[in-house]
Formats: C-alpha cells, sequence, structure tokens
C-alpha cells in the first residue's frame, strides 16, 4: 500500500505544533496501525528526522497506552479496537490518513501523539478503589453471593482499559463514560457498596476539578471505546451521585 | 441540595428536570391548541380559564417562565463549560461517524426555539400581558367579537404566510431538540428507560408527532381563515 500521513507534529507542551505530510510505500495490509508507525519511524531516523513519538505499550488492546485520534475518529475508522489492533487493510491503497493526538484540555499534549492523562490517575485515586483489611481476616471474596447479572455488568465495566477515547471522541471533552463505568465497577458488588457513596462523591469531584466538559449524551463515546463500555453506565453514576447527595 | 447543583452532573440533571417539566407544558400547549381545530367554543372555554384561573395566572405561569429561562441559560452555561473542556480544534473532527446531526447541535436547534419564543411571545403572550396586567381586561371578550376572543386572535394571527412559515420552521428545529431531547433527559436524570425501546418509541413519536401537529394548526388556520 502507498499512503499518504498527515501527522500532528509538536516539539513539547509549549511549542505550537502543525499537520506534516509524510507519504509512505510498501505498507502491508496485515501491518497494525502501530507496526506502520514504526516503518515510518524507522524511515524518519535513516534520514536523520525526528521520529513520531506516540505512546503505547502492550499492543493487544490491553494497557489503554495507544491513543491516536485517526481521520477524524479515536482509534480509527475500526469499532471496539483500540489503535494497536486496528490494522492496515481497513484502508484503501492511495489513502490519506490524518493522524492527531487525542485533545481535551485536561489532556495536554505532551509531544507529537503522546498526551497526558494523568487526570484519569487522578480520579481514580479520588475513590476509585476499595478499602479492604489485608490483615489475614479477610473474607473470601468467592464466599459472597453476587448475581450473574450484577457479576456480569461489573465485568463489563471494569473493562474499560482508560484510554481516553472516550474524551477525546466527545464534543464536550466529557470524562463520565470513563468515571461511570469505574463507579459502576465496584457500586454493583458488595464490596463496594460501602464506600459507594464517597467513591461516586470524590470521584465525580476530582473529574469537574480536571476540567473536563458535561456529557450531552451522543453516544459518541460508546461507540468509539474500544471496550464497548455502555451509556448506562453514566446513567448508574448519576443515579448514584443523585442517592449520595440526596439521602 | 446545593451541593448536588455544584457538580456537573446535578447542573445537568437540572437541566434533565427543566426539559422534562417544559415537555409536559409543551404537550398541554399542544392539546389546548387542537381544540381551536376540534371545537372554537371547547378552546375559547379552556384558553379563557388558562388566561383568568389564579391559580394558572399567578403560579404555574411563573414556574413557566422560570423553567423556560433556567432551561435556556442552563444550557448556554453548559455550552460555554462544554468549549473550555475542549483542548485545541481537531484538523479532522468526523462527528457524524459515531453521534447523530441532533444530537451534536442541541445548541443550533435551541437558539432557533429562542428566537422563534420571542416571536411567540409577540405575537400572544406580550398582548395577552398588555390586556390583562396593563388594562386591566379580564374579561375575554373585545369589540366586534361574540363571545371569547381568543379563537378570532389565534386565526387572525395565522393569515400571514410568513407568520406560518416562520412558526413551521421553528417547529422543524422543534422536533430535532426533541428528538434527542426527549431521551437524553431521561438518561441524565439517571435512568436507564432512555434506553429502552419502548421509552426510545414513545420519544421519536412526541418529537414528531407534537412539532407536526403545531405545524398543522398553523396551516389550519391560515387556509381556513
Amino acid at each position: 500500500m502507498r499512503l499518504t500521513l498527515k501527522i500532528w507534529r509538536q516539539e513539547n507542551a509549549q511549542a505550537k505544533g502543525a499537520m506534516v505530510t509524510y507519504p509512505i510505500d510498501n505498507i502491508s495490509p496485515d501491518m497494525s496501525f502501530l507496526e506502520m508507525m514504526d516503518v515510518l519511524n524507522k524511515e524518519l531516523i535513516e534520514k536523520g528526522e525526528s521520529p513520531v513519538a506516540f505512546d503505547h505499550d502492550c499492543r493487544e488492546g490491553i494497557c489503554g497506552m495507544c491513543s491516536m485520534f485517526i481521520n477524524g475518529e479515536a482509534h480509527g475508522p475500526d469499532r471496539n479496537v483500540t489503535t494497536c489492533q486496528l490494522h492496515m487493510r481497513k484502508f484503501k491503497d492511495g489513502d490519506t490518513i490524518h493522524i492527531e493526538p487525542f485533545r481535551a484540555k485536561a489532556f495536554p499534549v505532551i509531544r507529537d501523539l503522546v498526551i497526558d492523562r494523568s487526570a484519569f490517575d487522578r480520579i481514580q485515586h479520588a475513590g476509585g478503589f476499595i478499602s479492604v483489611n489485608t490483615s489475614g481476616n479477610t473474607q473470601d471474596a468467592n464466599a459472597i453471593p453476587i448475581s450473574k447479572h450484577a457479576a456480569d455488568t461489573a465485568m463489563d465495566a471494569a473493562a474499560c482499559i482508560g484510554c481516553g477515547a472516550c474524551v477525546a471522541t466527545c464534543k464536550n471533552s466529557s470524562a463520565m463514560l470513563f468515571v461511570g463505568a469505574k463507579v459502576s465497577q465496584f457500586a454493583l458488588l458488595p464490596q463496594g457498596k460501602v464506600e459507594a457513596a464517597d467513591r461516586v462523591q470524590h470521584m465525580v469531584d476530582q473529574m469537574d476539578l480536571e476540567g473536563f466538559g458535561n456529557c450531552t449524551n451522543t453516544g459518541a463515546c460508546e461507540v468509539e471505546c474500544p471496550k464497548g463500555i455502555s451509556l448506562e453506565n453514566i446513567a448508574r453514576m448519576n443515579r448514584e451521585l443523585l442517592k449520595a447527595k440526596l439521602f | 441540595m446545593a451541593q448536588l447543583f455544584q457538580t456537573s452532573i446535578g447542573r445537568k440533571v437540572a437541566m434533565a428536570l427543566s426539559a422534562i417539566f417544559l415537555m409536559v407544558f409543551l404537550l398541554q400547549h399542544f392539546t389546548i391548541n387542537s381544540l381551536s381545530v376540534i371545537s372554537p367554543e371547547a378552546f375559547n372555554e379552556v384558553s379563557h380559564f388558562m388566561g383568568t384561573n389564579p391559580l394558572v395566572q399567578f403560579v404555574l405561569q411563573p414556574v413557566l417562565i422560570f423553567g423556560v429561562v433556567f432551561h435556556f441559560l442552563m444550557g448556554f452555561i453548559l455550552d460555554i463549560q462544554n468549549r473550555r473542556a475542549n483542548g485545541q480544534t481537531y484538523i479532522k473532527y468526523n462527528g457524524a461517524a459515531n453521534a447523530k446531526w441532533v444530537s451534536r447541535h442541541m445548541l443550533l436547534s435551541g437558539l432557533v426555539i429562542l428566537g422563534f419564543m420571542a416571536l411567540h411571545f409577540v405575537d400572544f403572550w406580550f398582548p395577552e400581558v398588555n390586556i390583562k396586567f396593563i388594562q386591566g381586561d379580564w374579561s375575554g371578550t373585545a369589540e366586534g367579537v361574540e363571545g371569547f376572543r381568543y379563537y378570532e386572535e389565534l386565526r387572525h394571527k395565522f393569515v400571514n404566510p410568513y407568520r406560518v412559515g416562520a412558526y413551521s420552521v421553528a417547529f422543524v428545529f422543534l422536533a430535532l431538540h426533541l428528538n434527542h431531547g426527549f431521551t437524553s433527559a431521561f438518561q441524565s436524570v439517571g435512568s436507564n428507560w432512555g434506553r429502552k425501546k419502548v421509552l426510545q418509541t414513545v420519544g421519536l413519536i412526541y418529537s414528531y408527532v407534537i412539532p407536526a401537529g403545531f405545524i398543522g394548526i398553523a396551516l389550519f388556520h391560515h387556509f381556513t381563515h
């Protein structure tokens, strides 16, 4: 495949970035998108140019590190995949591909396609956990009866890898799908119910403090989420917050 | 309670509650307007009741005005906050790939409805305020009109084809606004009903039938006057 890549290049957080065009040839349709980026970077290094900085780690769709906005969509045109799981066969020979970093005020660009998603970490630190006494007298989690439906729904919410595609794709840069998933995965289980009221209040407060926008229920986040996290998690978070504030 | 509305979710809940309130009002408004097509006498009677009943005039009307003003103001506030939350604009953003046009343009449809409301107030509400609260005439009658004046006034307003056109365009935007707003309001208050087929169908019917009905009423009076 012969492609034209238009990639956002930005020296550092303070620098003014711009799109730079790179023609690239001999790309196999079976390559992953990141492998294609590796080929480009190899060529750039051989030419003595600076390689394109981009986040990646597991390359198996688990870690949530890759974060490219490809042709106007978070993680590109495919559904339920991260950028590392996107294959070049999704594009046609001769295509022009726009590659930008995820954009939100709360996700500042560090360099090229690398962004700072530590706002998500701070939201998690604010309440995305359960407090368990690990002195040796901890009750075996398997001894607590949990309905199949609750367990499955909690597991679906826990599938969120915190990649930030929901924020990147939302026209309001809202993080409510992420926070909704993190609130839900605990609120649905007995172990998480104990601290449910404090958790949702602290996490929502931190989300607001980080400067994310408001959800207008367009559903774009759900469509672009590589893990298919449902909008129902946002409704559950809203219910949890109402319960915590009113009762 | 005050703490709740200081959060982003609390503000969305308030926005949704005002939307649900306005949707109930719209249904009531449509029901009364429909009477003008079915029975002029019934329309006159109900209009006079609504226009002179102290509970409606001094309790429900201020609540309605508050609801309308709150919904618009909160809409603008939330939109400003959302724009602030955005980083640099994407060079290429394919919004159509993952969300309906109506859901992405609620501000636009809301602004058209706001413009319509200004026209609607000039046409109907300000003259009513003038007659009742400035002139002090609560009789519901007018010179040269037999019985109550409301039906004749309504028909007279829709003689002008430009007004009928403007109302019709506004109602199309109202349909678009409701198309997303109906289910979105339920989602915002924490209900999954908005995701259920039944409520989505009810929302779809509501969002098209009510505005289409309003257009039909305007056209009916225009062509039968």
